[in-house]
């Protein structure tokens, strides 16, 4: 196999292990005024997710590198073009991080509700914005001979953009909530399975309409089996979670995304930013590639580090394998007011 | 202002203040690492408070750094979108290493230590923290051998075909001699940020009459502060005695903007301390100066010749002027601005010397647990951090602004690296919201920062000592969000 395919690959797998992971953390911050009723079990959905959301998120790091290392045209046209969406991310991603990091620092009930707000629009919102971006990628965007995008934030909202975005908003969201339904104990478990079910179906709905158009425009048969096993294991996870099997309805929605990046992958491939201005302007994973010594040299740098990187994280995950309940979650740790400055 | 303006104020605001906070968690991982280790070793109360007070304040910091490091990464990609073009192919692959081989490393031991107080064994928990300084050395490796090649670029070709810069030998890259110097200089000064942070903040609580009968324990972080603040002191001289000499080797333009030299030196160049004249620093009204300082700063003996600006601007436009094959080509001059490198220098030597002479006094002062009688201990303390952070910042600035008109030095210059498709709407919109935000963060940071330091460091209280996995009870969780 070319290298050049070797890293489209390699970063199917890192936007697939993103979205995997912190897809879920996206879906607990989002549903946190809907499954918590009252601020221990908020606080048991913050932990939910505390010792691993950092490291979720590096993923997206990497992919970026990875992307500006690998394909540097791509990371160049894609960042520049889709300026304003990437920006409203940044600003996302970066105070819903200081939610989890800042909520507990201080015991007040107004500092705690912005900080709530924060995880709540914070997560939502890249949640919503990946997915516009991904279908805008997998289905093109005006593009010039110099590799320039054209367009401007109102070429991205387009309907099949919106779909998109949508279809990662419903998707993480259950995502997320088979995630608690997974890692907690009490009435929130239940109220998580529940919601994890109403919504699934609301995804599957939106998930299909979105994968269908992308398959008439741009799919190819391996994608079209991707998003069709995508569709079942999100079927097949719905299924799990009524039944209360949580472990195997998490296992349901992780694949569904696993399957369903790798199959607009595969529609994107062996195009990496299709060009709808004329078909010679589109980005390749040839005409946007490094050179064979770089992706040679950063070949051996990830099959060295991916497998130990997987490794230690698989052993987090491991050592906070524990279900979170009400009565876990000790007594604010912060002073009061009182003893404060 | 158009899009390039636009876009240097970003980098410069951004990437700044970004490095206000990385110098701390580098140092302070250590020191913390440092404390817990003296815990399990010893079992002495103290350490474990310190390593739990510091700890706070450093994931106060930690959260800034990281959240900040995110906008870095992708604003390449957004403003500056023909430099990524332009040198993708060697400058993509120490950040993707720099991800793959740090970040995961930092982020996920750092979530171990805070929620494994009850789940890790006390070794495996005090290796976590050792194990997440190693990631932000690893980070600073990779990102300044980043920098190191816009300073010097080695290891890579031209190809006129593509119109970029390849790479041909990535370990020139990760061994560029200016490298070699840059990351010990960076790291010093990130331990005597560190050094200088424990020992400012503890100096302040030993003041406080709410806080005697913690005496003994602050007095033990100050000693500790001071050692590292001394002894990384001296390594930043050190190293960055040779900095200035590799420097005048491959930028020797950034040499003369440092003194503001105008006619090369035969020998004996004086450096000046400070000088009042006009803005550009053609002219001086007054000037301290030590005789022969530059000369031996920028060649190492104290009669070396040391080529001034004018002669030098010649040297470059012969050398770059006419080159139409790299995007080099440029009109006009090859001088940075000369009173922001001048400056900037200084501000970053005098804050450094400032932070180390303050160091040496608090240390006196308090020798044999002498608690001293004037206020000014407290607020001297807190100053200290302060102005080791900012002397960093100082010298990024100088470095920085010290090779342009460069971005990439003799290869690419700043304004041909912007992206040409963003519009001024888009960067203004970015600049402003970024700025907006980074500002309120700071009210934020220093306010948590102000509330944790002043509660000081809470008593102890004995940590689980448990199998991997952590007990097996139902019993609340030591530290919860
Ligand atoms: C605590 C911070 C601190 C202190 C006290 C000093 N420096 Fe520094 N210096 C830095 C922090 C720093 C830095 C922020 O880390 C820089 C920016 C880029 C770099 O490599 O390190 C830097 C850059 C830098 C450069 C520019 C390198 C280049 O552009 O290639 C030189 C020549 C020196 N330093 C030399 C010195 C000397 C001679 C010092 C005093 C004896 C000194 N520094 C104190
Ligand atoms: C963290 C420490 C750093 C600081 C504080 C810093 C600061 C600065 C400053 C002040 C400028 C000049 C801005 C101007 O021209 O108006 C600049 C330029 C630049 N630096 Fe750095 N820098 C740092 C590290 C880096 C690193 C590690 C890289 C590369 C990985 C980098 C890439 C650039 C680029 C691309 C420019 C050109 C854009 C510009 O001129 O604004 N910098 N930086
Ligand atoms: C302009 C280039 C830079 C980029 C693209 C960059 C990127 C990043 C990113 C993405 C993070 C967040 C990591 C996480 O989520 O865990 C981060 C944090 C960090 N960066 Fe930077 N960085 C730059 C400059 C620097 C420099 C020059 C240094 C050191 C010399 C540095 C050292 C660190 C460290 C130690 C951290 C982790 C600790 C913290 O968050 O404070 N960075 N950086």
């Amino acid at each position: 196999m070319e290298l050049t395919t070797v890293w489209f690959a390699l970063i199917a797998v890192l936007w697939i292990g993103y979205f995997c992971l912190e897809g879920f953390d996206f879906g607990v911050g989002m549903l946190l005024p809907v499954l918590a009723k009252n601020d221990t079990e908020r606080r048991v959905m913050y932990n939910t997710v505390g010792p691993v959301w950092d490291g979720n998120e590096v993923w997206v790091l990497v992919a970026g590198g990875a992307t500006f290392a690998a394909f540097p045209e791509w990371y160049a046209t894609l960042f520049s073009g889709f300026y304003l969406p990437l920006l409203a991310i940044l600003v996302a991603l970066i105070v819903r991080n200081l939610a989890f990091e800042y909520r507990h620092k201080h015991d007040d009930d107004t500092w705690r509700r912005r900080w709530d707000l924060a995880l709540i629009v914070g997560s939502a919102l890249p949640a919503l914005l990946w997915g516009v971006a991904f279908a805008n990628i997998v289905a093109g965007v005006p593009i010039d001979a110099d590799k320039e995008f054209t367009g401007n934030l109102f070429t991205l909202l387009n309907p099949l953009g919106l779909l998109g975005g949508l279809v990662t908003l419903t998707l993480f969201a259950t995502h997320g909530a088979m995630f608690v339904a997974l890692k907690t104990d009490g009435d929130i478990r239940h109220r998580a399975r529940d919601l994890a079910v109403k919504l699934g179906l609301v995804a599957a709905v939106l998930a299909v309409l979105f994968l269908v158009s992308i398959q008439l425009k741009t799919g190819s048969v391996a994608s079209a089996v991707a998003f069709v096993l995508a569709a079942v294991a999100l079927l097949a996870g719905v299924a799990a979670a009524r039944a209360g099997h949580e472990g195997w309805a998490f296992v349901g929605t992780f694949l569904t995304i696993a399957l369903a990046v790798a199959g607009l992958f595969l529609a994107l491939f062996p195009d990496v930013m299709p060009s709808t201005t004329d078909a010679a302007y589109s980005l390749t994973t040839t005409n946007a590639a490094a050179t064979a010594y770089t992706l040679k040299v950063m070949t051996w740098v990830a099959v060295v580090f991916t497998p130990i990187v997987l490794g230690y994280q698989a052993w987090t995950y491991w050592v906070f394998r524990k279900r979170l309940a009400v009565h876990h979650i000790p007594a604010p740790a912060t002073v009061t007011s009182t003893d404060g400055p | 202002m158009d899009v390039l303006d636009i876009a240097r104020w970003q980098f410069g605001i951004i990437t700044v203040y970004h490095f206000l906070f990385v110098p701390l968690t580098i140092g302070l991982s250590a020191v913390i690492a440092g404390f817990e280790t003296a815990w399990v070793r010893t079992r002495k109360e103290e350490y474990l408070r310190l390593t739990k007070f510091f700890g706070k304040l450093f994931l106060i910091n930690f959260a800034l750094g990281v959240v900040t490091g995110i906008v870095q990464e992708f604003q390449f990609g957004m403003n500056w979108s023909d430099y990524s073009r332009f040198v993708g192919d060697i400058f993509g692959a120490p950040l993707a290493v720099e991800g793959l081989l740090a970040f995961f490393l930092e982020s996920t031991f750092l979530g171990l230590w805070i929620f494994g107080w009850d789940k890790l064994p006390r070794g495996l928990h005090a290796a976590c923290m050792w194990i997440v300084h190693l990631g932000t050395l690893a980070s600073s490796y990779f990102i300044l051998a980043a920098n190191s090649w816009m300073q010097n670029p080695v290891g890579y070709v031209f190809n006129p075909e593509t119109g970029r810069a390849e790479l041909v030998d990535f370990w020139a890259v990760m061994f560029n001699k200016v490298q070699l110097i840059t990351f010990p200089h960076v790291i010093a000064a990130a331990y005597m940020t560190a050094g200088a942070f424990v020992l400012g903040v503890s100096a302040y609580l030993y003041m406080k009459d709410k806080h005697a009968d913690d005496r003994p324990l602050y007095h033990r972080a100050i000693r500790v502060g001071a050692v590292v603040t001394l002894l990384a002191g001296l390594a930043v001289a050190f190293t960055g005695d040779i900095q200035g000499k590799i420097m005048t080797e491959v930028q020797p333009m950034k040499m003369a903007a440092a003194e503001g030299l105008y006619e090369s030196s035969d020998g004996c160049a004086p450096f000046s301390v400070l000088t009042v004249g006009t803005p550009d620093g053609k002219e001086e009204k007054f000037s301290v100066t030590v005789p022969c300082l530059l000369s031996f700063l920028a060649t190492g003996s104290t009669d070396g010749a040391v080529q001034g600006i004018d002669e030098l601007k010649e040297e470059y436009a012969e050398k770059y002027g006419s080159d139409t094959v790299t995007k080099a080509a440029r009109e006009g001059d090859y001088v940075p601005v000369i009173p922001v490198t001048y400056w900037s220098f200084r501000f970053m030597m005098g804050l450094g010397f400032f932070t180390a002479a303050g160091a040496a006094l608090i240390l006196w002062l308090t020798r044999k647990k002498r608690v001293p009688s004037v206020k000014w201990v407290g607020i001297l303390g807190i100053s200290l951090p302060l102005a080791a952070t900012f002397a960093s910042s100082w010298g990024w600035i100088f470095t920085e602004m010290g090779r342009q008109p460069w971005v990439v030095f003799g290869l690419m210059t700043t304004e041909s690296g912007v992206s040409p498709g963003v519009s001024t709407f888009e960067a203004a919109t970015s600049l402003i919201v970024l700025t907006l935000l980074y500002a309120v963060l700071a009210v934020i940071e220093v306010g948590l920062l102000v509330k944790y330091v002043k509660r000081g460091a809470e008593p102890f209280e004995e940590p689980p000592d448990v199998p991997i996995g952590g007990a097996d009870d139902d019993a609340p969780l030591t530290f919860a969000y």
